[in-house]
């Protein structure tokens, strides 16, 4: 089966394909079909491939379809790596994109551009499937690239309006200052390891440590600003957020579930090169864990439900990115794959909840759960997970992270990882008390709210029982199935193994949850007995309430100095451009001009005057020639 | 075996060439240069079989060559002649200096 994995991408290229070049005059809403279809054959490709690599016991098979080229000692093949990792991750994305492209036939139905929508997602999974089997990181790069182009094409896919296309752009804008962090460590990685495959240059990290860490940190922090560029984390978050005004099926696919786990999917196959790299996995776990506390505080204030559940998503990937700087990749992944079911189901809940009631401010919500039942029901099991409540997936792998924390010796980040859960436990149920429960703040908006039909809902509940059960690959912790899967793909050399505390184990658990019903429980006493008042406590915080409200005026800092910081080096480099470059040719142009215009005059027309200066040629070579015979011009 | 010296062929032949190279620049009739290049090229032929008889036996090249000069000055004169024959049927002109104004 392995030998077929290419199939994978292949099947939503070619939906790509046929959707772009007849989808717009002859096929219309069949667009949907095709890719949903396109991508559900890959799929079940893929849930073969990850049972062959299931029975296949460790190390990881290459499949090579073709050189792609290769220039001196730079060989890059188009070249596929299985192993317990990308055969994970590769079921992970085509399963949920599947379901998501199933629930965008019902979302989009009535969208002009649906053709065009139904090309760019399944060039989405084309690119995320090539990311995620690449096995090395220039093929890596071109699905990095790829999905990025799909990000900035979906965000900005109703670009009549002013926001989708500003938010598209600033995504791709972002992105880029990671994308440069990523070609940099790229180019280092092949001037010090003479190879970009990754089994390569892991084979050689020893050596290479021993000769030279400082190289290692120096290539692993800029993979990881990489990292922090597309997986939405400080100081590059802020491009998230504004990319939901791309369709909600966009932001549960492309920006909760899939894309945004790149960065982490990156540090975790690059595992044994960060482990030996020094302080960078120190850096790792520090950033997620600020990362997790700062997105986690905006989400509190937030009025908008989707912007809630981004500052959600990126707060979930500050936990992976700290289970990756703890030493914990495993739960990293794991958590990966938890939240990419819980907060998929999440976002498309919002999307039918919006899709009820054309709104996506909460203000205007209220009691909608007597409208919505299936929406409701599926919505707070994804809560739930989201609020680690056992147990459901999220309490699995996000329990696992904090306390892997814990165990290898960061009571600091721990810390924070219990905070935020706390945190976060508190505005999912507001999120969720403001929208489907209370009376109807908005009386137009609950009478036309209508539950979405069964294509929508079908996939909200596989994914819901997606977010009950995929907690338990992991069970129990610390020796589950997911450990002893993936432990041999990202194991690194002289790692020492503890067996797990079960004792510790539980009595870390148990804060996880007190945490997260610490949460719950603010968050329903203020909302549901208003006891104290939202209002109130908003009053009293006075100007941390307006600090997070405005999201820290990130924004405004990057906009005022940043971006003015830049426009005045670009004004620069356009001015060299200009003067400089441009001028050169242009004077180099000019002075031809000059010259022929000068030799022009020769040009008499006269066969006279070529005749004369014939002669005189031949007269001036027969004296040289004369000369150098008789020695005249010799010393 | 020959009572005439080279040196004799080589005046004659370096007068024939001067008169020819003289008549080029100096007349404008188009007629009458190319009578002149053929002068000239002929003064070559004279030179040349001039030196393959001194030469004798040994190398016959020179004897050889003239016969490739007569060649190229057939053509020479062929297309030559096709260019005034042209000129002069689009204006009844035979003066080359005239025809400068034919330029681009």
């Amino acid at each position: 089966m392995t030998e077929y994995v290419w199939l994978i991408p292949g099947l939503p290229l070619a939906a790509f394909a046929l959707n772009l070049a007849l989808g717009r005059y002859w096929l219309g809403r069949a667009t949907g079909w095709i890719a949903s279809a396109a991508v559900g054959l890959a799929a079940v490709l893929a849930l073969l491939v990850f049972f062959e690599t299931l029975g296949a016991g460790e190390g990881g098979r290459t499949v090579t379809l073709y050189e792609w080229f290769g220039v001196g000692d730079l060989r890059v093949p188009v070249a596929a790596l299985v192993d317990p990792l990308s055969a994970a991750m590769l079921l992970t994305v085509t399963s949920i994109s599947f379901l998501i492209h199933v629930y965008s036939n019902g979302y989009m139905a009535h969208d002009r551009g649906i053709h065009r929508f139904f090309s760019w997602m399944p060039l989405f999974v084309f690119f995320m499937v090539l990311l995620v089997m690449a096995d090395n990181y220039v093929l890596m790069f071109v699905g990095w690239e790829g999905v990025g182009l799909c990000s900035y094409l979906l965000i900005g896919f109703w670009f009549e309006r002013p926001e989708p296309y500003v938010a598209a752009k600033k995504a791709f804008v972002m992105n880029r200052i990671g994308d440069w962090g990523f070609t940099v460590a790229m180019i280092l990685t092949f001037l010090t390891f003479g190879s970009v495959a990754f089994h390569e240059v892991f084979a050689q990290v020893p050596e290479v440590h021993a000769q030279d860490p400082a190289i290692l940190t120096a290539i692993a922090l800029l993979f990881f600003l990489g990292a922090t560029g597309k997986s939405a984390q400080l100081p590059l978050y802020s491009w998230l957020p504004d990319a939901m005004e791309g369709p909600t099926p966009v932001s549960a696919l492309i920006h909760a579930a899939t894309m945004v786990t790149a960065g982490v999917y990156l540090v975790a196959r690059s595992t044994p090169l960060f482990a030996s790299a020094g302080p960078a996995l120190l850096v790792v776990g520090i950033v997620g864990a600020l990362t997790a506390l700062f997105a986690a505080t905006i989400a509190l204030v937030q009025v908008d439900i989707k912007r809630v559940m981004a500052y959600s998503t990126v707060s979930q990937l500050g936990y992976m990115f700290l289970a990756l700087g703890v030493g914990a990749p495993v739960a990293a992944i794991f958590h990966l794959v938890t939240h990419a079911f819980f907060k998929a189901l999440l976002f498309l809940g919002s999307g039918s909840v919006i899709h009820a009631t054309e709104q996506q401010d909460m203000r205007k919500m209220g009691g909608l759960r007597r409208k919505l039942p299936v929406t409701y029901w599926t919505m707070l099991v994804a809560g739930g997970a989201l609020a680690a409540l056992p147990p459901l997936a999220g309490f699995w792998s996000k329990d696992e992270i904090v306390g892997a924390a814990f165990v290898n010796g960061y009571p600091l980040l721990w810390g924070i990882g219990v905070f935020t859960g706390v945190l976060t436990a508190f505005y999912v149920t507001r999120a969720l008390y403001l929208t489907f429960h209370g009376v109807p703040r908005d009386q137009h908006v609950y009478e036309h709210a209508h539950e979405s039909p069964a294509v929508m809902t079908i996939p909200l509940v596989l994914l819901a029982g997606g977010a009950v059960l995929a907690g338990f690959i992991g069970f129990p912790p610390e020796a589950g199935f997911v450990h002893g899967f993936l432990e041999p793909a990202v194991a690194v050399e002289g790692a020492e193994h503890h067996a797990p505390d079960y004792l510790i184990l539980a009595g870390l658990a148990a804060t996880s949850v007190v945490a997260g019903l610490i949460g719950i429980a603010i968050g329903l006493a203020m909302y549901a007995r208003r006891r104290p008042d939202p209002a109130a406590v908003a009053r009293a915080a006075g100007l941390v309430y307006t600090l997070l409200v405005n999201k820290y005026y990130v924004d405004e800092l990057y906009d005022r100095r940043a971006v003015g910081l830049f426009h005045a080096a670009f004004g620069a480099g356009w001015a060299f451009d200009v003067h400089i470059i441009d001028g050169l040719v242009n004077r180099l142009g000019w002075l031809m001009g000059l010259v022929g215009g000068g030799l022009r005059r020769a040009q008499t027309g006269v066969v006279g005057n070529y005749a004369l200066s014939i002669v005189a040629g031949l007269v001036l070579l027969i004296l040289v020639y004369g000369g150098y015979a008789a020695g005249v011009f010799q010393r | 075996m020959s009572l005439v010296p080279l040196g004799a062929f080589i005046a004659v032949s370096a007068a024939l060439f001067f008169i020819g190279l003289g008549g080029v620049l100096v007349r404008r009739n188009a007629i009458v240069i190319l009578m002149c290049v053929e002068l000239m090229l002929n003064a070559a032929n004279l030179a040349l079989v001039a030196f393959s008889r001194r030469l004798g036996l040994v190398d016959e090249r020179g004897s050889v060559f003239v016969v490739f000069v007569f060649v190229v000055a057939a053509c020479e004169v062929a297309v030559g002649l096709a260019i005034v024959l042209a000129a002069y049927r689009n204006r009844p002109v035979i003066d080359v200096d005239q025809m400068a104004e034919i330029r681009g």
